[in-house]
């Protein structure tokens, strides 16, 4: 009994540089709650596109997006902002921690946009996400002074503050060495596991994509298999 | 609240992340700030100065009767010329009187209107000042010299002897300086008066004045009406002007007309007597707001250079808001919040140190012989600049983070995130 947190439905982008390039062809396809799912394809097939478009930052593109259920089509600016900030958690290749902010605040600034629990209880819960990735003892430094998977691993809970019916990554572990490239590998699989976190990622990694539920596989602008 | 106080934490983050750059931002408003405070206090002190030089001792109305050709000429006023276009040469006036009729009359019912603050009457007497054989033309006004005192500051002019004595002493006459220089007069000194009707008298010299006008102290004395009176050998009920002092300085054109008509006397306005004044007063506070404002306007541009700067390095943090649920409009909030803070920021020390150059340039040492009652340089410290101050500072802030703010709200996150 899973419901679709998430349907793309005939989904079309151009980009029209010097010629017009149509880059994803009718992409229709759904994620249901718990799936951990993989996206792979060669490079520039266009998963970031597709990525982008699904987290609901890019607007520019043909067809529907239902995310809960909800069509994004006519939604203002203003109203993707809030689906993002509370429905979607995003993890990029590079980490985008504001190094203004320790740690820990870096965690909580989603959450306090979002403004549900107090901040006394928030702080509490950041504390709670940086123990699953095991950097509770690096909450008050600020992000210069960690190291990448360190980094990476702040950018997951960041992600996870609001408690996302999805998350997102981009190739998370692409800036990353072997080694932490597999401990941020692991502690997505233990997101899904454990938490049972629906999670849609883009990886290059074959290994990875074996340990998901799902795979997608684009070639093109089209998805090959599902 | 809550969502207000995010924005605001981030923003203070953004501006410590670079101190530097807000500081001098900051400094660029105070030092227009203090400029625009500093010039405005100076200029309207100087402006108040001048004016009071003129205006407090001119009349808001003067009611006088002016030697001039009747209006209405008897061939007029003859029925059989009436239909006829009578054309009549080389009109004099007659009579020649400068007295003001009825003037108890008139004094009552000026003194009972709402509007007005007091009435002084004077007598102008044409005279010459005699020094041994030579004749020097002079004129001399009767003043009552409590009124005189009261509405027109008459003792703050009066810089040797007492001027209470003018009525104290009978025949007693304040000179102007210059005058009793040219005549070597000194205090307790008697001299010679003669009135054009050939009346001499003896007057004995009490006090000096000084107008701040040297042209004016060479001819100009004072003595009390009685004094007045008897060198021109008329009643005690001859007066030759009637000064009043308004309330409300900007009613005396109305009220000049309205008096000029019930009295049948010419009045005569301070707005239409000393047009020219009120141009220097003008010319003046309009430099000193252009210099202010120009200021301000540079200060802005170093705002909107710093902002843009911020939200050029801040690119990143800029897209991760936005992708983590900031709006473009709590986006352009945070960087607005920047440029309000350093224009707050600015606009208070502007102020304090804007009052504080007030006070320095109110110590120093001015003395001039022409204004005999100053010993610093005026300075005006009206509200208003204070207000006018913060207020253009804020506003040239807020406009100078606008357009960054709205440039760093439209960033596409999308384009910013492919490029790393
Ligand atoms: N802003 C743009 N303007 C024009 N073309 C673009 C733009 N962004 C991407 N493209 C093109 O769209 C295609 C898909 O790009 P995309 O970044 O989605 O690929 P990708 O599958 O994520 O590749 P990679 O695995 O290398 O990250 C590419 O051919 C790229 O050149
Ligand atoms: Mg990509």
């Amino acid at each position: 009994m899973s419901t679709k947190v998430l349907e793309a439905i005939h989904i079309n982008k151009y980009f029209h540089t010097e010629q017009t390039q149509h880059v994803l062809k009718d992409i229709t396809f759904s994620i249901n709650t718990g799936d951990f799912t993989a996206v792979i394809g060669k490079s520039g097939c266009g998963k970031s596109t597709l990525l982008y478009i699904l987290s609901t930052m890019d607007t520019d593109y043909e067809g529907d997006l239902l995310i809960d259920g909800q069509a994004m089509r006519m939604k203002s600016e203003l109203e993707l902002a809030r689906v993002r900030n509370e429905k979607i958690g995003f993890v990029f290749q590079f980490h985008y921690l504001l190094n203004e902010f320790s740690v820990l605040r870096n965690v909580m600034v989603p959450g306090l946009k979002l403004g549900k629990y107090p901040e006394k209880e928030l702080e509490h819960r950041a504390m709670e996400k940086l123990k699953i990735f095991g950097i509770e003892n690096q909450a008050l430094k600020k992000p210069n002074q960690l190291s990448g998977g360190e980094k990476q691993r702040v950018a997951i809970a960041r992600a996870l503050i609001n408690d996302p019916i999805l998350i997102m990554g981009d190739e998370p572990t692409g800036n990353l060495d072997k080694k932490n490239g597999e401990i941020v590998f692991d502690l997505f699989k233990k997101l899904a596991s454990e938490y049972h976190q629906t999670l849609l990622i883009v990886t290059h990694d074959q290994e990875f994509a074996k340990a998901t539920d799902r795979i997608i596989e684009m070639e093109d602008g089209r998805i090959l298999t599902s | 609240m809550k969502r207000f106080k995010l924005l605001y934490d981030i923003a203070l983050a953004l501006s410590l992340a670079r101190w530097r750059q807000t500081m001098v931002a900051a400094v660029g408003v105070m030092f227009s700030i203090t400029m625009f405070i500093a010039l405005l206090g100076f200029m309207n002190g100087l402006n108040d100065m001048l004016d009071g030089l003129i205006l407090n001792r001119t009349p808001h109305i003067k009611l006088f009767n002016e030697i001039k050709p009747s209006v209405h000429q008897p061939v007029q006023l003859a029925s059989e010329f009436k239909d006829h276009f009578n054309v009549i040469r080389s009109v004099k006036p007659n009579g020649g009187r400068l007295e003001i009729y009825n003037v108890n009359a008139i004094t009552q019912t000026i003194s009972k209107d709402e509007r007005v603050l007091g009435i002084a009457p004077k007598i102008t007497v044409q005279a010459f000042y005699s020094i041994g054989a030579i004749e020097v033309t002079g004129v001399i006004d009767g003043i009552d010299v409590e009124a005189e005192s009261n509405l027109f500051h008459f003792s703050d002019y009066v810089t040797t002897g007492n001027f209470m004595d003018l009525k104290n002493i009978p025949n007693s006459i304040i000179m102007g300086k210059a005058a009793a220089d040219k005549m070597l007069a000194e205090i307790g000194d008697v001299i010679q008066v003669t009135t054009v009707n050939g009346e001499q008298q003896q007057l004995k010299v009490v006090g000096f004045f000084q107008s701040g006008l040297r042209d004016v102290d060479k001819v100009q004395s004072y003595t009390s009406l009685g004094t007045a009176q008897k060198l021109l050998g008329v009643s005690r009920n001859y007066i030759t002007d009637l000064q009043i002092k308004l309330k409300d300085l900007s009613l005396a054109p109305a009220m000049a007309k309205e008096y000029r008509n019930l009295f049948d006397v010419d009045a005569e306005d301070i707005q239409t007597a000393n047009a020219q004044f009120e141009t220097g007063s003008s010319v003046r506070s309009l430099i000193s707001y252009a210099v202010g404002i120009t200021l301000l306007i540079v200060a802005g541009f170093g705002i909107y250079n710093i902002l843009n700067m911020m939200i050029y390095e801040k690119m990143d943090s800029i897209a991760i808001l936005k992708a983590t649920g900031f709006s473009g409009s709590d986006v352009k909030r945070i960087f607005i919040m920047i440029a309000l803070s350093i224009g707050i920021l600015g606009a208070f020390f502007g102020l304090l140190f804007g009052y504080l150059a007030s006070v320095f340039i109110d110590q120093i040492p001015f003395n001039s012989a022409a204004i005999p009652n100053m010993k610093t340089y005026p300075v005006n410290y009206s509200l208003k600049f204070y207000i006018i101050g913060a207020a253009f500072g804020i506003i040239t802030t807020y406009l100078a983070g606008w357009f960054p703010a709205r440039k760093a709200g439209k960033i596409d996150p999308v384009i910013i995130i492919r490029g790393k």
